[in-house]
């Protein structure tokens, strides 16, 4: 069964000339199979973690682990990382010109399965799970992104994360932005793969309305670059009631 | 009327519109257009037309010192039938009218070629089949002029490659009769060793379409002068332009569309990639819309992308309007660095990074190659982006 382990995580980013400590030390393990959700306010360090996992260049390890079952993570390149099983949904996808959705997707599949998929099945594959996430055919002639608004954005890194099928998806609010009938569509596509029993979701989010959809099993309370509390689902409803403040008091300007 | 004003320019992009009561394209050049060598002083290399060249590199092209060896290059000419191909002396009739010599190198060419090639489309022929022009390098330094007329409503695809060394100064003159179409797309595929330099002129007849698809990838030194004029209204003229500068290239691309003429159009689109130490691009784009052409409408884009550090663009769109009658008048610039963001995009979908920058590339020239609208040009065109990509990594 696949594991990722967080251990200790110390991370920093370069800003002004200066070196700022983002993550102070975030331990959490998540197993296939297993939905944790962390919640934390703005600017806490959330995407920064989700990134550090992905392999962005702009983020430093200073110190501690993570791996994939047993793997060093941090020793692979992003798109090593891609292909061991893990999958970031992006807070800002970016939009690339001049390619495809449709070609973006089937080189992204071949990288990532190790062999470009049998064309026929492939062609299927993509349009059934496009309507399953109510995108127009359209889309997969457009460019990756371009002038996608902020809901066709999001679907479309959940298709992405269906097709790819990953050990390990972290979702970097992918709530954000969209409407309740997107949400719901969105949510249904993550439980489409949850329900395989085959991933272990990390769901960033700053509300508690996705997880009306998205059931998780733990919730995590991150709070200046940690993981501040841990906890059953009840945990959000406390979070839903009396916000951050109790875990962002003093720790703001350490 | 605001006074015209040329755009002093910095080493990235720069760009201006100018509204001009005379034609200051022509009056900034260090010396009227003429056939004769002897009219232009040697350049010292900050005159307006030459400040972005490095003369050093000519080889002699510019100052006099370079003299035809003889071998110089091979050029063979592949016709379907209705083409008619000769090879004539300096004073055939049909040389030079499509356009004058604007600078020393193009009239070091004119005053120097031997013979040139006349290559003749009868009037209505349709052509099923492109001309083929090779011109290969055979290590030496030449001279040369290509004519290449179309009769009235006769349509043609002409496609001139450029291989192997060679130190070689050459214009062509493209005549269009009235209506006629004519699609030029000339390669630039040298050895890193070889410098071209030359002037492209087009006269383009009533109701004619010229379509020009300068593609420029090798050559130590390359420097083109593709411009068009019109001879009667109507007529429509496509430039467009792709380059993949290298380490220590210099590829330099100067555009000009002269609106002389009523109801014409024009559009112009070069996108170009660098990658390397010293890869050099340059792009001058002028547009004059003259105050007799009314109703012109014309755009002008130049987009670079600059995968390296290390590589200089120099992009200098210039549009000057003479006249307030007309129906569009456009033109853009940008120099992008290739954007870690996508890569990282890519990457974190398994793709390689050497992959994922090549979709980036192909990507950015996707939508130019696509306008080309000849398939096979466009297959080979793919392809060598690739070729060029590879060698980067
Ligand atoms: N590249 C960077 N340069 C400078 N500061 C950065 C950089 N990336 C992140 N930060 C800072 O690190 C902190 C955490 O940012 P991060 O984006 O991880 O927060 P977040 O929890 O995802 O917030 P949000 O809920 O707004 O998405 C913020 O103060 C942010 O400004
Ligand atoms: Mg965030």
């Amino acid at each position: 069964m696949a594991t990722l382990e967080i251990r200790d995580l110390h991370v920093s980013v370069e800003a002004d000339n200066a070196t700022k400590e983002i993550l102070k030390g975030v331990d959490l393990t998540v197993k296939q199979g297993e939905t944790h959700a962390i919640m934390g306010p703005n600017g806490s360090g959330k995407s920064t973690l989700a990134y550090s996992l992905a392999g962005h260049p702009k983020y430093t390890i200073t110190s501690g682990t993570v791996t994939l079952d047993g793997e060093d993570v941090l020793e692979m390149s992003v798109d090593e990382r891609a292909r061991a099983g893990l999958f970031l949904a992006m807070q800002y996808p970016v939009e690339i010109p001049g390619v495809s959705v449709s070609n973006f997707l089937r080189t992204s599949a071949t990288a990532v399965r190790g062999e470009a998929p049998k064309l026929r099945t492939w062609v299927k594959e993509v349009k059934e799970t496009m309507a399953q996430l109510q995108m127009d055919p359209a889309f997969a002639e457009r460019n990756v992104n371009e002038g996608f608004s902020g809901g066709e954005k999001k679907r479309h890194e959940i298709l992405q994360l269906e097709l790819l099928k990953p050990k390990i998806a972290i979702l970097d609010e992918t709530d954000s932005g969209l409407d309740v009938d997107a949400l719901k569509t969105v949510s249904e596509g993550v439980n489409r793969v949850r329900e395989t029993g085959e991933v272990g979701t990390l769901l960033i989010t700053h509300y508690t309305r996705i997880l009306k959809y998205i059931k998780p099993d733990y919730v995590h309370v991150f709070a200046n670059g940690r993981i501040a509390a841990s906890g059953g689902a009840e945990l959000a409803d406390q979070l839903e009631n009396e916000g951050y403040e109790a875990y962002t008091k003093g720790g703001a300007s350490a | 009327m605001a006074e015209a004003q040329i755009s002093p320019v910095g080493s990235t992009t720069a760009g201006s519109i100018a509204v001009a009561a005379e034609s200051t394209v022509a009056t900034r050049m260090s010396a009227p257009p003429s056939f004769d060598v002897a009219d232009f002083p040697v350049p010292h290399g900050r005159e307006e037309e030459w400040r972005f060249t490095p003369l050093e590199r000519l080889r002699g092209l510019h100052d006099g010192t370079a003299v035809a060896t003889g071998d110089g290059v091979k050029v063979v000419v592949e016709a379907p039938s209705g083409v008619t191909v000769e090879t004539v002396g300096r004073d055939d009739a049909r040389i030079g009218k499509a356009g004058t010599p604007v600078d020393r190198v193009a009239a070091q060419a004119y005053s120097s070629f031997q013979h040139a090639s006349v290559v003749t489309v009868a009037k209505e022929a349709v052509l099923s089949e492109p001309v083929r022009i090779t011109v290969h390098g055979e290590g030496g330094v030449a001279y040369g002029h290509q004519v290449i007329e179309l009769g009235a409503f006769a349509e043609a695809v002409v496609v001139i490659d450029h291989t192997g060394d060679a130190v070689l100064a050459a214009n062509v003159d493209y005549v269009l009769g009235d209506g006629a179409k004519l699609t030029v797309v000339s390669v630039q595929d040298w050895d890193d060793t070889a410098v071209h330099v030359g002037q492209h002129n087009a006269l383009v007849g009533r109701d004619a379409s010229f379509k020009s698809i300068i593609v420029t990838f090798g050559g130590d030194l390359v420097r083109l002068h593709p411009r068009v004029a019109y001879a009667a209204p109507g007529g429509e003229a496509e430039l467009f332009g792709l380059y993949f500068t290298d380490k220590g290239q210099h590829q330099e691309h100067r555009l000009l569309v002269d609106h002389n003429t009523p109801h014409c159009k024009s559009n112009a689109v070069y996108k170009g990639a660098l990658q390397g130490d010293g890869a050099h691009a340059v792009w001058i784009g002028d547009v004059l819309i003259q105050a007799a052409a009314e109703g012109t409408d014309t755009y002008e884009m130049n987009r670079n992308l600059v995968l390296t550090d290390g590589a200089r663009v120099d992009s200098v769109p210039n549009l000057e309007i003479e006249t307030g009658e007309i129906v569009g008048a456009g033109h853009a610039s940008a120099t992008g660095r290739f954007d870690d963001e996508q890569l990282f995009y890519l990457q974190s979908r398994g793709i390689p990074a050497e992959e994922a920058r090549r979709l980036v590339v192909r990507g950015f020239f996707a939508e130019l190659v696509q306008q080309i609208g000849l398939p096979d040009v466009e297959a080979r065109l793919l392809d060598k982006i690739e070729t060029e990509l590879k060698a980067s990594v």
